[in-house]
């Protein structure tokens, strides 16, 4: 059978973790489709990088066959490694490289002649926009362009097969639909590529989606199959004069509801059954099943968590007594200069009491840098911050306890235990005694955290990492939060189950600030800034931003295209006036 | 094996020695700064030593001897008064050794009594109290000397050593030690920084995307052996340069003998560097797996500062596995001695099977594969 | 805030010891050190090769080399017969030294004529080759007493006779064993602080550790104590080592050694956490460790003595701070000192650390941009 690039039967791989074994692939039978785009979706460590790695020949199954091409992978490695085209998660460049130099590298491995490697290039570097930085170093590239250039390498020779691990992590959203337009591109040409990622929407775009759990094959179906079963099961609920994030809290606890997620134009309920389940003062409409409402109803919604409700003021039911809700941060002319380069450009805007406070832009955009200011890890360059009133950069340790924060990849002490962490947290804050032992069991419960007390943070898959870091930045009950990134890399099972808890958080008075560069997102928020290279493009309620980005191509723009409008509107302002 | 594939790993391999900070520093800086340092910083050559001088009853005979002492350039002689003056300086550590001249001193020196001039030395640090007293007795010796050539009468030593020092007469402590340090520069790149650099590719993940396209797993082997080879032979070069110009170390041998036997030596130290990064994909662990059994053994085990025939026969017996001992015998032999044969031949057969024998097993044990 | 302090002490120690790499660190390499330099590092010759070239057949060079073949320095590997054997015996290091005696030894001896015995030595380890002659001589001389005065030579001329104070038979293990007791504290100092900062810069804890109530001085009083402890742990075990393993005497002041240790220990924890605020990351962390011991471990005294340095060089090893702590330690060790003999050495070292361990705070403040 040469018709399929990629077939597996009966494949099963396993990997020494310490004394056991762990399963991370169970006789998996799969093929692709000759030319199709196919998504590889599941939660982490479902075995989707080890499935790409089998592919390429650099892991060897314990059992069954793969044959990419008509090619063994334990036999004819080299063969499959000729043919293919492959970018790992890390994208495998070389830092210190520039642009053509990997380039360069890539095409003589790739054996290509220096006339086809040269007009190869030229083809590459104008697909994907990156012919004016070809002496730049890779390291100094933006998160989009590494992508970029690490799908530009893998192309070099036109594979027939192209494997893709994660390709869009951490990528703007307009390096994603650029990236997206590549791909595209290739299916035309006839190349198969299999691809993993995170995103639903993309998931929605791939002619086949291959959903692993836990190492084995849950369905490969189109997206259309995907939805079928889902059809009549699915609707927006609106209700005037509750705010969507106080509707979603009530209907995800109703009997019948098997999910409710904040869309911008209502809440959007899965239910069990094809009977809408309302209340008196909302209206359900039918909607038509996605991708998302598979995912969630093959793998089951998370459990809600039992969210004990920080004391506080409360619930604001509507944003109208905006008057009442006090300051809690205040930014005015925020710069930031490292050397010549200005990371943050002359920002200014408030957070109201247990608002939402959401900062959003691509990687590189200064969300970062404008939060570790206001955390008073970095010294700003001009400008005012304050934090409750204090400039956090000379607070004193009072002041500074009553903010929690949870920083970018969930910074915990890997090799301690998830215990040993919530413990030196806690003495950390200055808990002591009895008020300690009741946060601590507190978290613990809270967060689910008692099956992994004794696991090192090192071994804990992503999504229970951040659990635990955010539990870990809640112990002394602070009454501002601060998030920097905390859904990048978390499987969406998790990030889902992460806003649940923000959610309830806010409803109990807390006020969150939150770095995100998932529009989706956005959604979650009452208040966001939306950055760009270290400015802000534009602030308000999504609903607001959304406003901004309407025209006639797009009335009913979503956040991402509202995000791409405005950063080309921006570009093309900028151009006009240098 | 396809050139082309070869010739792009080692121009990327090249670039990236040269952009990088740490590799430069490895490469470059470090082997001047251990030179300077061992060529300044270490000598074992004892020179104005510090010397309490007690004596009882000044006479002739007293005043000769100090001028004797003087007039030699390993000692400074200070005069107190009493021995207990004497004793305390040595406590308080002004002085490393006390000679005292008794009252009835001219008269034991005529009369030959054999137990009486008494010299303390603080025997704290042995191998400097041993050299200071061969340095006294030398001095004692020439004194007796010239005073029985001064009172026309023959000296009457029955037996006296004639030494004939080869291939370092003054016995300059920097002749020996400057050479040996080759072997540890060389073992800083060939074996330390490859490991480091390999290990890098595998934390970044450049490793798994090069194996995922065509190359053989020789082609990256190789493109890592040829540029650290070159960096190493560089790093030699530049060694024996700053030894034979600025320290002045004789180059007696034949300078592409040197090069060849340079060459064995770095093949097994890359093999090292490899073999270890093959075992550690970490930077930190290889970094300290690399320290430990090819930097420290380059150091300790390898003659470079301490004899190995005073060793316990059973850490003897280990060096035989340091390739460092080999070399460092090489480069002394060559240096100091010349083209001594036997020694070459049969320290270049070792290290030749060293060679082979590392980079064998790591062309075994590189696999293109991630687990 | 005592409370919090010694959360943190606790969680640095977890984090260090939880971690096989660096437990392995802390354990794995000074061990080897001690074992390699406690017997690998001797200057102390014996079995010194060496080779006959008699052509003396008389009683009187037998009775001379008899005394060579007696003594345990010495081990006779060859006996040749004409000159042309010495080269290949000296070039290919099969013998350090050759004794050649010449035809009329014994003939010259017996009519009191002086005769000289040519010792051909193998130059190329200067070291070495200074030891083996100074034995040589003392075998000789020891020959002549005996000869003198059973030969009736007459009044043989006076003789110098050393003795050696605090080390009578001169082990070069008495000398070096206390030295790695300065040398390994050192380094597991400057291994656990150099990297603490940098580690968790990596791991981004650091941000995390800032936002917290704790203060600046706290945080590194919380690097700077799991140092201390370690540090001084691994200083006792060598002592112990050198004193039931190795037999080293010790007969100073327990408590003069100690208060010399613990401001070896602040001096050495203060430069530890300098590099730590400058390094960015681990591998930077673990370089500056490197360029600072290599150095401070060669023009400290450890194995060659500071008075043969060049005097620029001699000047720089004042602000060594191992210089002070050798001098200690082996004072202690050998020599009986208490605190008055080594109040010399407590004030500079007090000094630095004090220089040292300001230095770290202000960096560690002003590294936070």
């Amino acid at each position: 059978m040469t018709d399929t690039p990629l077939r597996f039967s009966q494949v099963s791989k396993s990997f020494a973790r310490g004394k056991d074994r762990v399963q991370a692939l169970i006789n998996l039978d799969l093929h692709l489709s000759p030319g199709s785009i196919t998504g590889l979706l599941g939660p982490d460590g479902a075995g989707k990088t080890t499935l790409m790695r089998l592919a390429t020949g650099l892991l060897i199954p314990d059992s069954g066959t793969i044959s990419v091409l008509g090619a063994d992978t334990r036999r004819q490695a080299t063969r499959v490694q000729a043919a293919i085209g492959y970018m790992p998660q890390r994208f495998g460049l070389y830092e210190d490289l520039t642009v053509q130099e990997n380039l360069d590298l890539y095409a003589d491995l790739q054996g290509l002649t220096p006339v086809a490697a040269a007009s190869r290039q030229r083809e590459l570097l104008k697909l994907t926009a990156l012919g004016p930085f070809g002496a730049r170093r890779a390291g100094a590239l933006s998160g989009g362009m590494k992508q970029k250039l690490g799908v530009a390498c893998a192309l070099l020779r036109a594979p027939q097969l192209l494997l893709l691990d994660e390709p869009t992590v951490g990528v703007d959203p307009i390096a994603r639909r650029e990236l997206w337009e590549i791909i595209q591109g290739l299916k035309e040409q006839g190349v198969t590529v299999l691809m993993s990622t995170a995103y639903f929407d993309e998931a929605e775009r791939c002619d086949e989606i291959i959903l692993l759990h836990q190492g084995k094959l849950l369905q490969k179906d189109s997206p259309a199959a995907f939805h079928q079963p889902l059809n009549g099961r699915c609707f927006l609920v609106t209700q005037a004069a509750v705010s969507k994030r106080h509707l979603r809290e009530t209907l995800q606890h109703r009997a019948g509801v098997q999910d409710a997620r904040i869309l911008a134009e209502g809440v959007r309920v899965l239910c069990r059954d094809t009977r809408p389940h309302a209340v008196a003062g909302e209206n359900w409409q039918v909607a038509a099943p996605a991708f998302e409402d598979a995912f969630v109803d093959l793998l089951g919604a998370p459990e809600d968590p039992d969210t004990e409700i920080i004391p506080g003021p409360p619930p604001a039911a509507l944003p109208t007594d905006r008057e009442a809700e006090t300051t809690v941060v205040e930014v005015r002319d925020l710069c930031k200069f490292y050397g010549k380069f200005e990371a943050v450009k002359g920002n200014t805007f408030t957070v109201r009491k247990s608002e939402i406070f959401g900062l959003l832009g691509a990687n590189g955009a200064g969300k970062t840098t404008t939060f570790r200011m206001l955390c008073g890890l970095l010294p700003a360059s001009s400008g005012t911050l304050r934090i409750a009133g204090v400039d956090m950069r000379h607070a004193t340790a009072q002041a500074r306890g009553r903010i929690g924060y949870v920083a970018q990849k969930f910074a915990l002490y890997g090799n301690l235990r998830a215990d040993q962490n919530l413990a030196f947290f806690s003495a950390a804050y200055g808990l002591r005694g009895k008020a300690r032992q009741t946060r601590l069991d507190w978290a613990r419960r809270e967060f689910q955290l008692a099956d992994y007390r004794d696991v090192n943070v090192d071994d804990l898959p992503l999504g229970i990492k951040q659990r635990l870091a955010l539990a870990c930045a809640l112990l002394h009950e602070p009454p501002i939060l601060f998030l920097d990134e905390p859904t990048s890399g978390v499987d969406p099972l998790a990030r889902r189950e992460f806003w649940q808890r923000i959610n309830a958080l806010a409803e109990g008075g807390v006020t969150v600030l939150i770095t995100t560069h998932f529009m989706d997102e956005a959604e979650y928020c009452d208040q966001l800034v939306l950055m760009s290279l270290g400015e802000v493009l534009a602030q308000g309620s999504p609903q607001e931003i959304r406003e901004q980005a309407k025209d006639a191509a797009h009335p009913e723009p979503s956040m991402e295209e509202a995000f791409i409008h405005l950063i080309q509107e921006h570009e093309s302002q900028t151009r006009r006036a240098s | 094996m396809k050139l082309q594939r070869l010739r792009g790993l080692i121009r990327k391999e090249f670039i990236q020695i040269w952009r990088d900070p740490s590799a430069i520093a490895i490469a470059f800086f470090m082997p001047v700064f251990l030179l300077f340092l061992f060529g300044y910083g270490v000598s074992l050559d004892a020179r104005h030593v510090p010397v309490a001088v007690v004596v009882d009853q000044p006479s002739a005979e007293t005043s000769t001897f100090i001028g004797g002492l003087q007039q030699s350039t390993y000692f400074t002689p200070q005069v107190y008064g009493s021995i207990q003056a004497a004793r305390r300086a040595v406590m308080a550590r002004r002085a490393d050794g006390i000679l005292w001249l008794r009252g009835d001193f001219s008269r034991q020196v005529l009369q030959g009594d054999t137990t009486s001039i008494g010299v303390f030395v603080n025997g704290k640090d042995a191998n400097n109290a041993r050299i200071l007293q061969g340095y006294l007795q030398g001095v004692w010796q020439g004194w007796l000397q010239q005073r029985a050539t001064i009172a026309g009468a023959a000296l009457v030593i029955p037996v006296t050593g004639q030494d004939r020092i080869w291939f370092n007469p003054a016995l300059r402590s920097r002749d020996y030690l400057v050479p040996g340090l080759i072997a540890v520069i060389m073992t800083l790149i060939g074996a330390l920084l490859t490991a480091l650099v390999v290990a890098r590719e595998w934390e970044r993940g450049t490793m798994e995307a090069l194996m995922a396209s065509p190359v053989t797993m020789g082609e990256i082997l190789l493109g890592k052996l040829i540029p650290y080879f070159f960096l190493g032979m560089g790093g030699m070069l530049l060694s024996v340069a700053l030894a034979v110009w600025l320290f002045a170390v004789p180059l007696v041998g034949s300078f592409w003998i040197l090069l060849l036997c340079s060459s064995l030596f770095l093949l097994a130290a890359l093999g090292m560097g490899l073999l270890i990064s093959s075992a550690a994909h970490n930077q930190f662990v290889a970094g300290q797996i690399a320290i430990i059994v090819t930097f420290l053994p380059a150091f300790i085990l390898s003659g470079f500062i301490f004899d190995i025939q005073s060793m316990p026969t059973a850490l003897q017996l280990l060096t035989h596995i340091v390739a460092a001992r080999y070399f460092v015998t090489i480069l002394q032999t060559l240096f100091l001695a010349g083209d001594v044969w036997p020694v070459i031949l049969w320290n270049s057969l070792a290290l030749a099977l060293m060679a082979t024998f590392f980079l064998g097993v790591t062309l075994r044990r590189s696999r293109k594969r991630l687990d | 805030m005592l409370a919090r302090l010694w959360a943190l002490v606790i969680k640095e120690f977890l984090a260090l010891l939880r971690d096989k790499k660096s437990r392995f660190v802390l354990i794995g390499p000074p061990l080897i050190q001690l074992l390699v330099f406690g017997y690998a590092a001797t200057f102390d010759l014996n079995h010194i090769p060496y080779a006959v070239y008699n052509q003396d057949s008389g009683f009187a060079s037998r009775e001379l080399l008899g005394r060579f073949q007696g003594s345990p320095a010495f081990q006779q590997v060859a006996t040749i017969t004409h000159n042309a054997q010495i080269a290949p015996l000296i070039n290919n290091q099969n013998a350090l030294l050759v004794l050649q005696i010449g035809p009329n030894f014994t003939r010259d001896l017996l009519l009191h004529h002086p005769v000289s015995v040519q010792v051909i030595i193998d130059g190329r380890n200067s070291n070495t080759a200074t030891l083996a002659l100074n034995y040589v001589n003392s075998v000789i001389l020891s020959f002549d007493t005996h000869w003198a005065a059973t030969h009736h030579w007459g009044k043989p001329p006076a003789q110098l006779v050393v003795r050696s104070w605090f080390n009578p038979n001169l082990l070069s293990r008495w000398f070096i064993v206390p030295g790695i007791v300065a040398l390994l504290t050192l380094v597991v100092t400057l291994l656990v602080t150099g990297l603490s900062v940098a580690r968790e810069r990596e791991q981004g804890t650091f941000d995390q550790l800032l936002v917290t109530p704790l203060n600046p001085l706290e945080i590194l009083l919380g690097k700077a104590l799991p140092g201390f402890i370690i540090g001084a742990l691994e200083g006792v075990f060598i002592i112990l080592a050198g004193i039931f393993w190795f037999q080293v005497p010790f007969i100073g002041s327990i408590l003069a050694l100690a208060l010399g240790m613990a401001l070896f220990l602040l001096a050495a924890i203060g430069i530890g956490l300098m590099i730590s605020s400058l390094a960015v990351t681990q591998q930077q962390g673990l370089l500056g460790v490197f360029l600072f011991l290599v150095p401070a471990i060669i023009l400290s005294g450890f194995a060659t003595p500071i008075a043969n340095m060049p005097e620029l060089v001699q000047d720089l090893t004042y602000i060594n701070p191992m210089r002070y702590f050798l001098v200690i330690v082996r004072g202690v060790f050998l020599e009986g000192d208490g605190f008055h003999e080594l109040w010399s050495q407590y004030w500079p070292l007090a000094l630095i650390a004090l220089g040292s361990m300001t230095a770290a705070a202000w960096l560690f403040r002003h590294r936070m941009q």
